[in-house]
């Protein structure tokens, strides 16, 4: 694997950190809760190299 | 509190829902492999990275099947799934490999030029995952790919794709696209390593003629046709009109484009001695104003826009309600690739390919494609390759 792609999945892993972060800190809002849960599974699914 | 964390528990199963039901399917589809059968043809198997670096032990390389006659003659190279959602190039392939016995000369065929690319799909356009050709023993599943390589393979894209050698400054996409990186190098991107390797099998089997088998958009004017560079092009004019007399199809010749680089039918030609040429059948499911892109539009082709379309003459192919069915564009593959063996075989006698056993038109049409597949789970173990 070349090494910026190695990069690339090292910033895909900390914005999947990121929104995981929010998701469990976000009190209220609902909607943003879900748009965080979205956001996620293109995220994760590049991660576990399935799209 | 309590209330909270129900919600945030809802929304996690929901979440969980999605991304197992969608991925496993996406998972399933880039690990399912489709049986080819080496037919009496085939003397010999090779991988693509035995002829560039960098290709080994990853989802690019692919099988290269080599049909060997008992007396020397010519050589060519037949690639189909250059981009791996205009199926009718690799079914033409999988057909030659199954039945082609090559009496003088050599046929090598890579049904799968893109690999990757066969492994990924086109999720926001809502294609097949899958598609079957029925056959004279039940139903053979293939993968439906995308027009370039998955990024799971090649990732980033870069923000502009500097052609190389030209320089020439091509979307960001093409760098997955394995009809642009012609000629390719071979420390450069993944895509380009493929294109190389290629290169390299034309080079040191010193290949007299290259194929390169696609589908169009009706609504492109570069459909239904053999498009050809200058030194390919006077083969391609005789075996397009020899084609429209004795079989009655249309199958125009287009001009490569000099300016435009990257393409399998300008770089083989300008980077070798190898003459392209590259095959389009119109493929009615890859147009854009069209209903869903299903399974039965991939194969029938047949759709009531188009056909309104084709009423108001804005497409470049005749259209009907018989659709453009997937035996004609596979038939149609079949019989040009024989005829430019026959034309090149006329002005170099010394260098002909004298092949049995692949289908013309009438034949693909009046059978079904399915008609030319051996059935894998009767054929000898050793004989069939997973691709």
């Amino acid at each position: 694997m070349p090494l910026i792609m190695i990069f690339y999945y090292l910033i895909t892993v900390y914005l999947i950190g990121l929104l995981a972060w929010n998701f469990l800190r976000e009190k209220k809002k609902i909607e943003d809760m879900a748009m965080y849960l979205l956001v996620l599974i293109p995220l994760l699914l590049r991660v576990l190299r399935i799209k | 509190m309590k209330r909270l964390g129900l919600i945030k528990g809802v929304l996690v199963l929901v979440f969980l829902v999605f991304l197992i039901q969608g991925g496993s399917r996406l998972y399933r589809h880039r690990h399912y492999d489709v049986p080819v059968v080496a037919g009496p043809g085939v003397t010999r198997v090779a991988r693509l990275s035995d002829f560039g670096p960098g290709l080994k032990g990853t989802m690019a390389d692919t099988w290269v099947y080599f049909l060997e006659g008992k007396e020397p003659g010519g050589k060519a190279l037949l690639m189909a799934n250059t981009h791996a959602n205009e199926p009718e190039g690799l079914l033409a392939a999988v057909i030659i490999i199954e039945n082609a016995v090559v009496e003088k000369g050599t046929l090598i065929v890579i049904p799968q030029f893109d690999h990757s690319a066969s492994l990924n799909t086109r999720s926001g356009d809502g294609y097949p995952l899958y598609f079957e050709i029925a056959t004279d023993w039940g139903r053979k599943k293939f993968r439906m790919g995308n027009r370039d390589a998955s990024p799971l393979d090649q990732w980033p894209d870069p923000d502009v794709y500097i052609h190389y050698p030209d320089r020439q400054l091509l979307s960001y996409i093409d760098v997955r696209n394995t009809n642009r990186t012609w000629p390719g190098r071979p420390n450069g991107p993944r895509m380009e390593k493929v294109t190389y390797a290629a290169m390299e099998i034309m080079r040191r089997d010193k290949v007299d003629l290259a194929f390169d088998m696609h589908g169009a958009e009706t609504m492109f004017p570069v459909t239904n046709c053999i498009v050809a560079p200058e030194k390919s092009i006077r083969i391609a004019t005789l075996a397009s009109l020899t084609v429209k007399a004795r079989e009655g199809f249309d199958n125009h010749v287009e001009p490569s484009p000099g300016g435009f680089r990257g393409l399998s039918h300008r770089e083989i030609g300008d980077y070798s001695e190898t003459l392209p040429f590259l095959l389009e059948a119109p493929i009615p499911f890859l147009d854009q104003p069209t209903g869903p892109k299903t399974e039965k539009l991939l194969l029938d082709g047949k759709d009531p826009f188009l056909l309104s379309l084709a009423q108001k003459k804005k497409l470049f192919v005749p259209y009907d309600e018989s659709g453009w069915p997937i035996e004609k564009r596979v038939g149609q593959h079949c019989s040009v690739v024989l005829e430019i063996f026959r034309q090149y075989a006329k002005k170099n006698p010394e260098r002909s390919i004298l092949v049995n056993g692949i289908p013309r038109y009438a034949e693909v049409v009046g059978n079904g494609v399915g008609h030319y597949f051996h059935d894998p789970a009767k054929a000898e173990k050793d004989r069939v390759y997973m691709n």
